[in-house]
């Protein structure tokens, strides 16, 4: 039986192969796009304009004095080329994640029978090893920066899509009643009462993506995805210890630069809750 | 109660809940008890066979214990709620046939809410929150902006726009529901246990603001209430129900006065009636044929009977005679008749005249 799917998933490849790689052809236009901006903007405006994004989000100076010095360090330290790549995949994973999460975390909240079909496959998502599912991309894609934003992106999707479900479903019911009682239809209610107040647990899903995204640098190294992972590998097979380290540590500060900027401005987007009368 | 007009028309309406309410419509139909119900065939009945009109321009109030299936009635008359069976006419409309959409723009010119546990956006300021009714009408900008500034002034907040719910007390978050309900300009106000939460002292402000506001605007207002105080204080007319089933409906004297059976006995038993029951039901035809100044005091027919108290003690009197609003003699209370009314014990006999 294993002979029959392997070779009906060749010719499965044989046949579609070309164009599935065309229907994924904007994807690369986007990365490699997106890998040309950061890689040719001279550095010093690069780090203003991250630094810039890390104030408007969490309006601290501390960490833009941080993400500056991070920066810094990185580029003297020469990894500011590898460290522009992961970036730009991190950041088009993201953007790609949102884009397939929240409409299907919404889709969940509102209807049950969409939530028993999507559950059991984000678990398998997050469970399977990501080897498992990179075999059929590569036979299908070949080696290449598409194979690996796609394999990062199937593990980086299940949180932001399951908390966005959760988020939604947990919105107080007497304020989903209210309104209704005053005619919404699904599309207001959903704009103005659901999805702002699930944002709050719409943002940890984000951040979770961008942490789980981030760790999935190396293994997408492993399909030729360029990046902080490919020093990282090369360190492994040859037994580099410090270049191993200091990628890692790259690694690592954009993770925490990520990680520190959406929490504060999620935190920023719940102030209406202060003020001691629960509501 | 100015108008008689039947606003709202409940006909036959049940609730049940349960896997499959339909498959056991004819063993209520038959009157099965709520406990068979429940045991043999696993539903409950949230709503047996409720018939009752709610006026126009009245105060209507639905009262009954947790459990009596009250707030499940008034999402009936929006339908939050579908019913089992049974029909809901408001002018003239059968709101369990309309559709969706139907069904949105009904309750968006017809029906306002005021919630119990006020329901708040909460990640909206209170002027945004009272422009929510409006912005879902459709209406236009400068519109809203006039009609929410106006509301949130005569609930009492001007100045709070730019306040979060979270940051005002509970008094004031209800008067933002009050506000935004108000500010939709629907005939319908509905209001399930919306001073319930609050503590007495602002609860009774607010009972009064509702009634003043009541004077002018005329609404039709549902009121769901577990406090019998409450329901005396504001409803003009007020409906008992226990167990799901109507017990009974009527203005309060009637149901002070005639209570229909034990359970409505019980729970008005613990009510002050000399501050809700007024001269006329109390008093008694006859109208002396010589009336001694010196010793009578003359009572307006609608006065409390705390009141002719009052006016009795201070006047040092000791008959009491009933004028109409014209100033004629309608009737006469004897010293007796007062004592037994203000010792709970009025015997029906005295009072149905």
């Amino acid at each position: 039986m294993r002979k029959a799917i392997d070779d009906g998933f060749r010719e499965f490849t044989q046949a579609y192969g070309e164009s599935l790689e065309a229907f994924f052809d904007p994807l690369l236009t986007f990365l490699v796009w997106s890998e040309k901006v950061l890689l040719n903007s001279p550095w010093p405006l690069v780090i203003i304009a991250i630094a810039g994004l890390a104030y408007l989000g969490s309006r601290s100076w501390k960490l833009v004095v941080g993400v500056i010095v991070a920066f810094c360090v990185i580029g003297y330290l020469g990894m500011w080329e590898d460290t522009m790549s992961t970036l730009s995949i991190i950041t088009v994973c993201t953007i790609v994640a949102i884009a397939i999460g929240i409409p299907l975390g919404i889709l969940m909240a509102r209807s049950d029978k969409v939530q028993a079909v999507v559950t059991p496959i984000l678990d398998i998502m997050q469970t399977m090893p990501s080897f498992v599912y990179l075999i059929p991309v590569v036979m299908l894609l070949g080696i290449g920066k598409v194979p690996g934003l796609i394999a990062v992106i199937i593990y980086a999707l299940p949180p932001i899509v399951r908390l966005t479900n959760l988020g939604i479903r947990h919105v107080d019911p007497d304020v989903v009643e209210a309104a209704n009682a005053y005619g919404c239809t699904s599309w207001q209610k959903l704009k103005n009462v659901q999805i702002p107040l699930a944002l709050p647990s719409i943002f940890a899903g984000v951040n979770q993506t961008i942490m789980m995204a981030l760790s999935m640098v190396v293994i997408a190294s492993m399909i030729g995805v360029k990046g902080l992972g490919q020093p990282v590998l090369k360190a492994i097979t040859n037994q580099y210890f410090s270049m191993g380290l200091l990628n890692g540590l790259a690694i690592v500060a954009i993770a925490i630069i990520f990680d520190r900027v959406s929490q504060q401005y999620g935190l920023r987007i719940q102030k209406h809750r202060e003020g001691g009368h629960g509501v | 109660m100015s108008d008689k007009d039947v606003k709202i028309r409940i006909e036959g309406l049940s609730k049940i809940f349960g896997a499959n309410p339909k498959s056991v419509i004819p063993q209520v139909q038959q009157g099965i008890s709520k406990e068979d119900l429940l045991k043999k065939h696993k539903h409950v009945l949230g709503l047996d066979n409720i018939n009752m009109d709610l006026h126009d321009h009245s105060i209507e109030v639905i009262m009954g214990l947790s459990g009596s299936g009250k707030s499940t009635l008034i999402r009936h008359i929006n339908r939050l709620i579908d019913p089992t069976i049974g029909n809901i006419i408001i002018d003239g409309e059968n709101v369990c046939d309309m559709n969706d959409k139907q069904l949105r723009d009904f309750r968006q010119a017809k029906t306002a809410m005021v919630f119990q546990k006020f329901a708040l956006l909460p990640h909206r300021t209170v002027i945004d929150n009272v422009r929510f009714g409006l912005e879902m009408q459709g209406k236009d900008g400068a519109f809203i902006k006039e009609k929410a500034h106006y509301w949130l002034e005569r609930v009492g907040l001007k100045g709070f726009e730019k306040h979060y719910p979270a940051q005002l007390s509970g008094g004031m978050q209800q008067r933002v529901g009050l506000a935004r309900a108000l500010a939709c300009d629907a005939d319908i106000l509905m209001m399930d246990e919306a001073f319930s939460a609050l503590d007495p002292l602002i609860r009774s402000d607010m009972q009064d603001i509702l009634l003043e506001l009541q004077v002018e605007l005329k609404k039709t207002i549902v009121f769901i209430t577990h406090d019998l105080d409450e329901a005396l204080k504001i409803g003009d007319r007020i409906a008992i129900l226990n167990n799901g089933r109507l017990v009974q409906q009527g203005p309060a004297q009637d149901i002070l006065m005639n209570p229909a059976d034990d359970y409505v006995e019980r729970f008005v038993a613990d009510v002050n009636r000399t501050r809700v029951l007024l001269a006329k039901s109390i008093m008694s035809a006859q109208v002396p044929s010589e009336i001694n100044h010196t010793d009578t005091v003359v009572v307006g027919q609608d006065d409390t009977v705390q009141e002719v108290l009052h006016q009795m003690l201070t006047e040092d009197a000791l008959q009491v005679v009933v004028a109409d609003e014209d100033g004629q003699h309608v009737g006469s209370i004897d010293t007796d008749t007062l004592a037994e009314a203000v010792s709970h014990q009025v015997e029906e006999e005295k009072t149905t005249t």
